[in-house]
């Protein structure tokens, strides 16, 4: 790990000024991620500010029937708060598919949004990665790809988003809270927030520099029977191969997002207009420009099953 | 002939040389995107592990890991994958469990800390290590302070209603099973493949009188 000089932030509005003005600076929250990274040398931050003690750890209703959910609320806490296991079952069961009990007590809201894809060759210092070194090039294209992008990826990377909570956030239609190095807020929707990859995979979210989430928001419940179902190499503590986080109606509407697809998390509103006609019509749309490779084509025929399956669990 | 005590020690030197080696190579690499100051920063922290208050003066770099088992020479906590994805490190915060191996120790100012030391000792084992030791849930034993540490925790988190993956109904309350021992274990890697005798130890401690007290 490279030496790195280290500051507790005292406000929300000061980390995000810090982090603009110190050349290097990153901030640290559950740290499960970042310091992982950190000892491989794939990041190397000079300056670490420890937004812990910012108070942004509460799970609040919002005026509009929702919740608002501060950005240092651990997955734990937060797929065990008895209004989300309630009323956005999805985004229980998806922060409980993801990592270890050990790690779900540590791992933020804000920093799992934040987290980084587990490409092999992101991961490997001595691979060419566009991700981890601009220009490099993408050792991927043409190496091991299985668990990489089927869609959405481009000549540069073919990384993919490796979390389950926000894939349950964006069929939810979450929105992310920020506070910017000069004070001021907005509000980022999910569906805006992750990019895909173009020329520029290192740029993975569109906040600017400095800029610090500070909460998660979810609309009012919007019901349904929701479900997470995630398939992977082993039966826990697995990076998703593919993911769907689902809501689904009476009627047979509903929303749809897929996990482990893609560079963000997926999910297409025109899409969604076809689960009445079955997972096939669906994800006929929803991975009508995908380009995998020989590696990862059982992807597209796995998604279909996975969102079949979860179609037919929604009515059972 | 060597004793126990000189045994223990020469495997320590031996880890210990090796560490350095590492250390070495480490410095030999390519520089990758070098911006980090090249001097070491130091900084103080203040916590109280296993009940004992603690004042250290670290590198900002230090885990809590290398803080126990380095600077308070806890090695009871065991460094197995050092990136959080074999649980050996596993040990109680404020009493929940996290990986030490990938928290700072400069992070944890005013936290209380529970190693495997501060659960039980060899006079007086915590339900859970007698239940280990009646089970035989481990062979070489490695994984096996981590394993512990994570079992007392997922009781602790049970019995606070915590759900899992598995459990088949969000809202009711969390039942110790089988299926949920293995989902809420699946932190802690035992590569001697000891697992089900570890689901048997755990199970005994759920079921005991007061078990939830323990954690």
């Amino acid at each position: 790990m490279k030496a790195f000089t280290y500051e507790r932030a005292r406000s929300p509005a000061e980390a995000a000024a810090a982090a603009a003005a110190t050349p290097g600076a990153k901030f640290i929250a559950g740290g499960t991620n970042l310091l992982d990274l950190m000892k491989l040398q794939v990041e190397t931050p000079a300056h670490l500010i420890d937004v812990n003690g910012l108070g942004l750890d509460k799970v609040e209703a919002t005026p509009e029937g929702g919740l608002r959910v501060g950005a240092l609320v651990r997955n734990t806490d937060l797929a065990a708060d008895p209004r989300v296991r309630r009323d956005y079952a999805v985004l229980s069961r998806a922060i409980l598919a993801g990592a270890s009990g050990q790690l779900r007590n540590k791992a933020t809201t804000g920093g799992n949004l934040l987290q980084r894809t587990r490409c092999p060759y992101f991961y490997d210092t001595n691979q060419a990665c566009n991700k981890r070194r601009p220009g490099s090039g993408c050792s991927a294209i043409g190496g091991f790809s299985r668990p990489l992008a089927v869609v959405g990826a481009s000549e540069e990377c073919i990384a993919t988003y490796p979390g389950d909570m926000a894939v349950a956030m964006r069929v939810l239609d979450a929105e992310v809270e920020t506070v910017r190095p000069d004070g001021s807020t907005r509000v980022i929707p999910i569906a805006e927030f992750h990019r895909l990859p173009g020329d520029t995979p290192q740029v993975e979210t569109t906040l600017a520099g400095g800029e610090l989430i500070t909460a998660v928001t979810l609309p009012r419940p919007v019901g349904g029977v929701q479900i997470y179902k995630k398939v992977r190499d082993r039966a826990s503590y697995a990076f998703a191969l593919v993911s769907v986080a689902a809501v689904v109606h009476r009627d047979g509407t509903g929303r749809v997002a897929l996990g482990g697809v893609a560079h963000k998390p997926w999910r297409m509103e025109a899409a969604e207009a076809a689960l009445p006609q079955g997972a096939k019509a669906v994800t006929a749309r929803l991975l009508a420009d995908a380009h995998p490779t020989t590696e990862n084509r059982f992807k597209l025929p796995l998604a279909e099953r996975t969102l079949a399956a979860t179609l037919a669990e929604a009515k059972a | 002939m060597a004793d126990a005590g000189d045994l223990e020690l020469s495997r320590r030197g031996v880890l210990v040389a090796s560490a350095a080696s590492v250390a070495v190579s480490a410095v030999a690499a390519p520089k990758a995107q070098a911006q980090a100051p090249d001097k070491p920063s130091m900084a103080k922290v203040s916590f109280e592990v296993n009940g004992e208050p603690h004042a250290l003066e670290l590198d900002t770099r230090t885990t809590l890991l290398d803080a126990l088992r380095e600077h308070l020479h806890l090695t009871g906590s065991k460094k197995g994958c050092d990136h959080g994805q074999c649980g050996a490190c596993t040990v109680m915060v404020g009493g929940r469990r996290i990986n030490a191996c990938l928290s700072l120790a400069v992070m944890h100012e005013g936290d209380r800390i529970t190693t495997i030391e501060g659960l039980g000792s060899p006079e007086h084992l915590h339900p859970m290590q007698a239940a280990f030791v009646k089970h035989d849930g481990y062979q070489c034993g490695y994984c096996t302070p981590g394993q512990i540490c994570s079992a007392v925790a997922v009781l602790g988190e049970i019995e606070a209603g915590v759900p899992s993956y598995v459990s088949a109904d969000l809202t009711a309350p969390s039942t110790v099973t089988v299926d949920e021992l293995r989902e809420r274990m699946s932190g802690n890697i035992c590569r001697c493949g000891a697992y089900s005798n570890i689901v048997e130890a755990i199970t005994e401690v759920a079921q005991a009188p007061a078990a939830g007290a323990q954690a």
